[in-house]
């Protein structure tokens, strides 16, 4: 097994060189709210940069003009403070009614922001240490389906997110199509998202959830409705059986070891929900929320060392030997 | 000598000056040696102790500082694990906010206010000295922990759940729920006092409008310490006893509630602040006067800034909670109440450029300072203004934009004003002047590393980089920036160095200063540098808000009080006139042996409920033997 670790353990190293597709900027922005937050912020950070400017001109003319030497300090000309007197009062006047333009301006863009429509699709997103479980809803129970750290959703509908935390607070951002929002336990939250444009927006959590809060990423695919409605399907479906020897050998150790304790494979005795559904893992562009491009290679390496790659995070090393790590993650690189 | 001349009731008036400077020196010194220095209740020992033990936290946390900036220089860089990533951006903020910012800006008070008021120590110097030992036990008990790795890894701010019982193993949010206590009854004592010193102690003749802006600034404070702190003592208590004893305060499985904590928190969150803040308004306010040499323009107006701050600081917490789910509507009124805050911060920039106007500038280290506030604070300032709207707010919340806001508003806000004011006031503290060609360097270092460092910050936060990340990926854009600011954290960490050897080698072999310096007009300046024990030889008496630029021949004096024992003059309210002469407590070992007693007492209940129950017996005897009648007179009119 040490074997295998090692000659595996380059990988990780190059994985990240494969790059990565995903924007996560609040200046890069594909969605209805992001779009209008972005105006709102260039908007605000022009008018404080003016705000600023004449600031400083007013400091830099107060001390380069030619002064009066003054032996004695006390003595104060009465004119000049009248004029200081109005132009005091002239600049805080001004402060207040750029305040209160921002204050009026933040109050209605808050308000365009949470307008929610009706055929809105529910998408239910719990955050965990230090993964994301995302719930699809279908039109009937046996619809619904489970996934993790990969959300898709179709292009110019409006998403109604269903934020729960079920450890502790994380919070949800995709700052290319919108706003953050808390995942807090004991107090469900909600966030509008709408993706203008078809693209892969990569998110990470917000707020600081332990160990590994750096590694806390995820990615929402926006697509055209054909392409969702096809991936949803997809989804749905339990996990294919393997075809070939060594994917089903793999199989077999998934099931008899403590993976399926914890993850589930639909249409297996894999059932654990403490974990990441790994029905469709295959399928999902990143493994480990966000941390390297799914590859058999990828995952042969996080099975062999996850306390390496991500220090702290909940899966255990589970003792395998070289063809059992090659088999299990031949198995899981199939589940499509 | 003169015990010959002075008996029992012997009064100043009745001695020639060299006399009573003799006699006062008999009554007030704190004697040489090692028991005389732990029982010492001089609140400029006391003050001194305070500044270079906040300072040598400033530098702990500056080295915390640098660490993290190695480790985020490069992605995915292995120099600095999560665990120990995670206690030290913990420690970083706790350091700076609990044990230098506030601590260090009332230790310049407890050396400043008595002598600015011209009284001779301050108020309840006992609690004083208690005060400052506890203090120095809080810090220890953090970075003694830290170094056991032990350290809290909660963040400063220790939200539950991630703090509580269910997540937050071992002793480690304990730790830090408990320096909380240590910090906060420190800072509740150092309030109490300056609040009775200000109002009680004031020499005759200073009347509210001749308060100097420094003390002005510090009464705010000291109210704001007194209201906002007891919040954090609750939410730091509540969360102790949810780990220690099993209560549900914050849990939501049994009826407890997680948002509560954020409420507490940012209640007493928010204010913290403006009272690392409002000393440093204070100190500008200061500064500006003798290097303008103009009477600060539009004094009252500063005052009511002052206040306003004061009282709008408590209604601004739930900015801090935007992205919480609250409900709209309610987060608009924070957002209101967090714009409002612009006004007094405009009035008290617009008084300062004011009195610079119509001033005449004198270049020194103290006035580049003051100049380099104005440019950074402004900056942070407007950038509150930003993360005060909610939907702004929704983008830049908990990323590296914040990080760039407060540490503008922190450092450019509040450091700025205090090396100024340390520039300013050494003179004062040791008797000899700092480098002044040092000190231009010390401030284009701190000045230019600061903006180089902090300013990409904001561009980083709108890149998308969360804050208290340990680590990010090769794929994201920052690494440029990263490594551009880590970069330029050395200069600024130069900077720092710099003025640290300056301060230490003009300790010893600076210029000697005399007793003015600057030509300042308060009072501390009416007395030698550094000043003698007894402060004043006798009571100043004023007339006008600058006292030393209104008489320059000679101060006004009072006389009268007793040279045989510590004697003050107790003032009236309003008018600051003359009331009582006020016995003022001598030099006593029982506030350390309070301080160590409530020290094993509060570490020992980190481990178990039954310290609280057996641990306070030694308190009671301690406060006892503190609180001895002492069948003397406390006050004689």
């Amino acid at each position: 097994m040490i074997a295998a670790v090692k000659r595996l353990s380059f990988l990780p190293a190059l994985l990240p060189l494969a790059g990565c597709g995903g924007w996560q900027s609040a200046m890069d922005v594909h969605g209805t709210s992001a779009i209008s937050l972005k105006q709102l912020i260039i908007l605000v950070v022009a008018t404080c940069s003016v705000v600023w400017m004449l600031v400083m001109i007013a400091l830099i003319r107060a001390l380069t003009r030619s002064h009066a030497s003054r032996l004695t300090p006390t003595v104060v000309d009465r004119g000049m403070a009248r004029r200081m007197a109005i132009a005091v009062i002239v600049a805080v006047a001004a402060t207040v009614m750029v305040i209160t333009g921002f204050t009026v301006g933040s109050f209605f863009s808050t308000r365009a922001l949470s307008a929610a429509g009706a055929d809105d699709l529910t998408i239910k997103v719990s955050g965990l240490q230090w993964w994301w479980n995302v719930q699809y809803f279908g039109a009937t129970p046996d619809q619904n389906f489970v996934t993790a750290n990969e959300i898709h959703i179709p292009v110019g509908r409006t998403i109604r997110f269903q934020l729960e935390g079920d450890d502790v607070i994380h919070s949800f951002w995709v700052p290319s199509l919108a706003g953050k929002q808390d995942l807090i336990p004991g107090r469900p939250n909600e966030l509008s998202v709408r993706a203008e444009r078809a693209g892969m927006y990569r998110g990470q959590c917000a707020e600081f959830c332990g160990l590994q809060h750096a590694h806390m990423a995820f990615f929402v695919i926006a697509e055209s409705q054909a392409e969702f409605d096809k991936w949803a399907d997809a989804q749905r479906r339990p996990a294919t059986q393997p075809t070939d020897a060594e994917a089903a050998a793999g199989q077999q150790i998934f099931l008899s070891k403590p993976c399926a304790a914890c993850h589930a494979v639909r249409g297996t005795k894999a059932t654990g929900t403490s974990a990441p559904d790994l029905t469709h893992v295959g399928s999902r562009k990143y493994i480990g929320a966000g941390l390297f491009e799914t590859t058999r290679g990828s995952l042969a390496a996080w099975i062999a060392d996850p306390q390496t790659l991500k220090p702290g995070n909940n899966m255990p090393l589970v003792p395998l030997s070289r063809e059992e790590l090659l088999s299990v993650s031949a198995y899981l690189a199939s589940l499509k | 000598m003169t015990e010959s001349v002075i008996g029992p009731d012997t009064r100043d008036a009745e001695l020639e000056r060299p006399l009573v400077d003799a006699a006062l020196e008999n009554t007030w010194a704190t004697a040489s040696g090692f028991w005389s220095a732990l029982a010492t209740v001089d609140h400029k020992i006391i003050g001194r102790r305070y500044i270079l033990t906040a300072f040598a936290f400033l530098a702990l946390g500056g080295v915390l500082a640098i660490l993290m900036r190695l480790q985020l220089a490069r992605p995915e860089a292995r120099l600095i694990g999560p665990d120990r990533y995670n206690q030290i951006f913990t420690m970083h903020g706790a350091n700076m906010m609990f044990l230098f910012a506030v601590p260090v800006m009332e230790a310049m008070a407890v050396y400043l206010v008595p002598l600015m008021v011209g009284t001779r120590n301050i108020a309840f110097p006992r609690l004083n000295a208690f005060s400052y030992w506890i203090y120095l036990a809080g810090g220890l008990l953090l970075w003694v922990s830290f170094v056991l790795d032990m350290g809290p890894d909660v963040g400063w701010f220790a939200y539950v759940p991630l703090s509580g019982p269910q997540y937050g193993a071992g002793k480690r949010a304990d730790i830090w729920a408990q320096m909380i206590t240590f910090t906060e009854l420190s800072a509740l004592a150092v309030a109490v006092e300056i609040v009775v010193t200000v109002f009680k102690q004031r020499a005759p003749g200073m009347t509210l409008d001749r308060i100097p802006l420094f003390v002005w600034s510090m009464l705010v404070t000291a109210f704001l310490v007194i209201l906002a702190m007891p919040s954090i003592m609750v939410a730091s208590t509540s969360l102790i006893l949810d780990r220690l004893v099993g209560t549900h305060f914050f849990n939501p499985a049994e009826g407890g509630d997680v948002l509560l904590w954020q409420h507490l928190f940012w209640f007493f969150g928010h204010p913290e602040v403006y009272i690392i803040f409002l000393p440093a308004v204070g100190m500008v306010s200061t500064l500006i006067v003798t290097f303008a040499r103009r009477p600060v323009f539009g004094y009252l107006a500063l005052v009511m800034a002052l206040i306003a701050t004061g009282i709008l600081s408590f209604g601004l917490w739930v900015h801090h909670m935007f992205v919480t789910g609250l409900p709209r509507l309610g987060e608009s009124f924070f957002t209101a109440s967090s714009m409002a805050i612009a006004i007094p911060a405009g009035v008290q920039i617009f008084c300062w450029i004011a009195t610079l106007w119509d001033g005449k500038p004198v270049w020194k280290t103290p006035l580049l300072f003051v100049i380099g506030f104005i440019f950074t604070f402004v900056i942070g300032g407007l950038s509150g203004v930003m993360v005060a709207s909610v939907p702004f707010d929704a983008q830049v919340h908990d990323t590296y934009f914040v990080v760039a806001h407060f540490h503008y508003v922190l450092i450019g806000g509040s450091v700025f004003p205090l090396i100024g004011g340390i520039y300013y006031w050494f003179p004062k503290i040791t008797g000899r002047m700092m480098s002044e060609p040092v000190g231009h360097w010390v401030f284009g270092l701190i000045f230019i590393g600061f903006n180089l460092t902090f300013f990409p910050m904001h561009i980083l936060g709108l890149q998308g980089m969360p804050r208290r990340i340990y680590t990010y990926q090769p794929d994201m854009p920052w690494h440029g920036l990263n490594l551009f600011v880590s970069a330029s954290a050395a200069v600024l960490a130069a900077g720092f160095l710099l003025f640290f050897i300056d301060a230490l080698r003009s300790a010893r072999a600076g210029l000697p200063a005399g007793a003015n310096p600057w030509d300042a007009p308060t009072l501390e300046w009416a007395t030698s540098s550094p000043p003698p024990s007894f402060n004043f030889a006798r009571i100043p008496v004023v007339y006008g808000a600058y006292p030393l630029w209104e008489q320059r021949e000679a101060l006004s004096v009072a006389d009268g009080l007793r040279v045989d024992r510590r004697e003050l003059v107790v003032t009236s309210l309003v008018a600051a006139e003359p009331e009582a002469r006020e016995s003022s407590p001598r030099n006593s070992i029982w506030p350390l042996w309070a301080a160590i007693t409530t020290t094993v007492m509060l570490i020992w209940s980190i481990f178990s409920p039954w310290a609280v129950v057996w641990g306070s017996i030694p308190v009671a005897i301690a406060l006892i033997g503190w609180f001895w009648p002492k069948r003397v007179p406390e006050d004689e009119a």
